[in-house]
């Protein structure tokens, strides 16, 4: 390898390679996104920190009061929180792009021949991966205090995948409203308006008939109730009653709604 | 590579409006390939704004414009294959290092994983950022970020390259290493856009300047006939005594025609003064007459004299050669 040495000399490279494919140029953000928890590894402190918190104190807050024992309710309610956790920490994805964007370097991907959603895929997959570790640390701790799947270990990965699908497909709103929104605080008061009531009135912490009439309505209806039913039914392996369709089309639905709304408002920023 | 069009950039009156201001109101320009195509202007002038459009990040709300021969709108992904844009703050990844900015801008412009090591690599060498290669950019001083901005840009050399305000903030080391940086890339045949607040920057730099204010290009030329139509700046003649300056002053205005600024306190007058030819000859005609003088200097018009000049409201300038229909 002959080295050149001076700018003269590094100019010549005119011919340009071919651009890199969807997959490659999102591979390529995803190692960028990597890289950065690299240099910042306090970014996975809502997905290790959190989950730890929000399991020990839901389940020892609770447990006694709603089903007699921590025990018992471990079982039921950790489902749910994992549900909640991972929703609530989506949030999170829309929080590094709004400050990301903010600075030049996002023009330079902009003015680059690539297949412009790679800059979100990317970081959306890293992302998914962020939920994944979440949800092994949920499961681990949930574990060690007593936690017993009756779908067994199959049932856990079947249930967190579902959730990692569901949280890739949640995170679309939050890019886009990164995107949109004009400041952090803003964004982090709009995603908890809608966080905090949808994750807590569902089925994460309560069986839903205990519920006056009117609010079971609202939570029949709450996605969030959907997710949770889903992952309990194949955490516990109860008879499949439909939920994990629903969420499936959820999911779609989101990514079919607001991924191209995002790209819209990424382009025309 | 485009053989039909001469101009690297053709653009038709532009026009970007935000909420209810005219940001870029009606700017034409035609920049020939392979030149230093200096827009200068003040903060706000609408100078990123145009670069922002021609640089596919931002679309006009109404002209056109072809860059490298290809249509903004039609043809966005044609012309970001031909272009690289260095933004006015640090278009690359501050929490990376200069290095691993390099390997992902390369892999993302299509070279294999080791293709975009090497590379890497040579320009890390070629700017001099070897030592900090490893070091995260927001470590950076600011001469370092501008050469790992740029470097960046040209991981494959861009046909055209847009710099928003290279040098703005630099010490005057690093903003020359940016000139020669700029210089080397047009000897190799990239065409150079920058935009610039200051006249001295363009004056060294472009072969062709536009002049923009509030959105508008308000004139445009080489930088010698921006020069001889607002002066090549003021001559200032400091005196020992009133007596002198008093002389001094007839003389201006007998031989000269023109009434010089007095200031009695400094004993000093100075005259505004279209080229330097002038000043010398307005020195040796003091000096023929046997006035005292205590010593002279020339200032460079500023870029407020310019645009004192260019935008009328100083009423003798011939040559403004303003491009607005």
């Amino acid at each position: 390898m002959n080295k050149p040495s001076t700018i003269e000399e590094v100019l010549t490279n005119r011919t340009r390679p071919k651009s890199p494919t969807a997959i490659q140029a999102s591979a390529t953000f995803a190692w960028r996104a990597l890289l950065r928890i690299r240099y910042v590894p306090e970014q996975l402190f809502d997905v290790t920190i959190f989950p730890i918190i929000f399991l020990l104190m839901f389940t020892y807050l609770f447990g006694g009061a709603i089903s007699g024992s921590t025990g018992e309710y471990l079982n039921f309610v950790l489902p749910g929180i994992l549900v909640m956790t991972v929703s609530m920490i989506t949030m999170y994805t829309g929080l590094d792009l709004n400050k990301d964007i903010e600075k030049g370097v996002f023009d330079r991907f902009r003015s680059l021949p690539i297949w412009q959603p790679s800059v979100l895929v990317g970081a959306l997959l890293v992302d998914t991966l962020r939920y994944l570790i979440a949800s092994t640390i949920m499961v681990t701790l949930g574990y060690i205090l007593g936690f017993r799947p009756e779908a067994g270990f199959s049932g856990v990965i079947m249930g967190v995948a579902i959730l990692l699908l569901f949280s890739f497909s949640l995170s679309w709103i939050w890019t886009m409203l990164g995107i949109i929104v004009r400041s952090e605080k803003a964004l982090m008061g709009i995603s908890m308006m809608f966080l905090f009531p949808l994750t807590f009135l569902s089925s994460v912490f309560v069986d839903p008939s205990t519920m006056p009439n009117w609010l079971q309505k609202f939570v029949d209806i709450n996605p969030i109730t959907f997710v949770v039913d889903a992952v309990r039914t194949l955490i516990h392996g109860s008879e499949a009653n439909g939920d994990v369709m629903i969420v499936i089309y959820i999911s779609i639905a989101l990514i079919v709604i607001f991924g191209p709304l995002t790209m819209y408002f990424f382009k025309n920023k | 590579m485009c053989l039909m069009s001469t101009y690297a950039v053709e653009a038709t009156d532009l026009v970007k409006i935000f909420g209810k201001e005219r940001a870029v109101d009606g700017i034409s320009l035609q920049v020939p390939k392979g030149i230093v195509y200096g827009f200068l202007g003040p903060n706000g002038a609408g100078k990123t704004t145009t670069i922002r459009m021609l640089a596919t990040l931002l679309k006009p709300n109404e002209g056109h414009a072809k860059v490298m021969g290809y249509d903004l709108t039609q043809e966005a992904d044609k012309v970001r294959h031909s272009i690289s844009l260095t933004g006015q703050f640090a278009s690359v990844d501050e929490e990376l290092s200069g290095r691993e900015n390099l390997i992902f801008i390369g892999r993302l412009v299509g070279y294999s994983r080791k293709q975009a090591k090497q590379r890497a690599d040579e320009l890390l060498q070629a700017f001099q950022l070897e030592e900090a290669a490893k070091r995260q950019v927001k470590k950076y001083s600011g001469g370092m970020r501008r050469r790992i901005d740029i470097a960046a840009s040209i991981v494959t050399s861009p046909e055209l390259l847009f710099l928003d305000e290279p040098t703005t903030g630099l010490d005057p080391r690093s903003r020359n290493q940016v000139w020669d940086i700029v210089r080397a890339l047009v000897k190799n045949g990239t065409t150079v856009f920058l935009t610039t607040q200051y006249l001295e920057e363009a004056d060294q730099l472009a072969d062709l300047i536009g002049v923009i204010d509030r959105g508008k290009l308000i004139a445009e030329g080489t930088s010698k006939e921006l020069k001889s139509s607002i002066g090549a700046g003021s001559l200032t003649v400091h005196f020992d005594d009133l007596d002198e300056l008093k002389k001094a002053q007839n003389i201006f205005v007998s031989r000269f025609e023109q009434q010089p600024d007095i200031n009695e306190q400094d004993i000093s007058l100075t005259i505004m003064i279209k080229e330097h030819a002038k000043a010398a000859k307005a020195i040796g005609e003091l000096a023929n007459t046997n006035v005292q003088i205590k010593d002279f200097s020339m200032s460079q018009p500023s870029l407020d004299e310019v645009f004192l000049t260019l935008t009328g409201n100083v009423p003798d300038h011939e040559g403004g050669d303003s491009s607005n229909e």
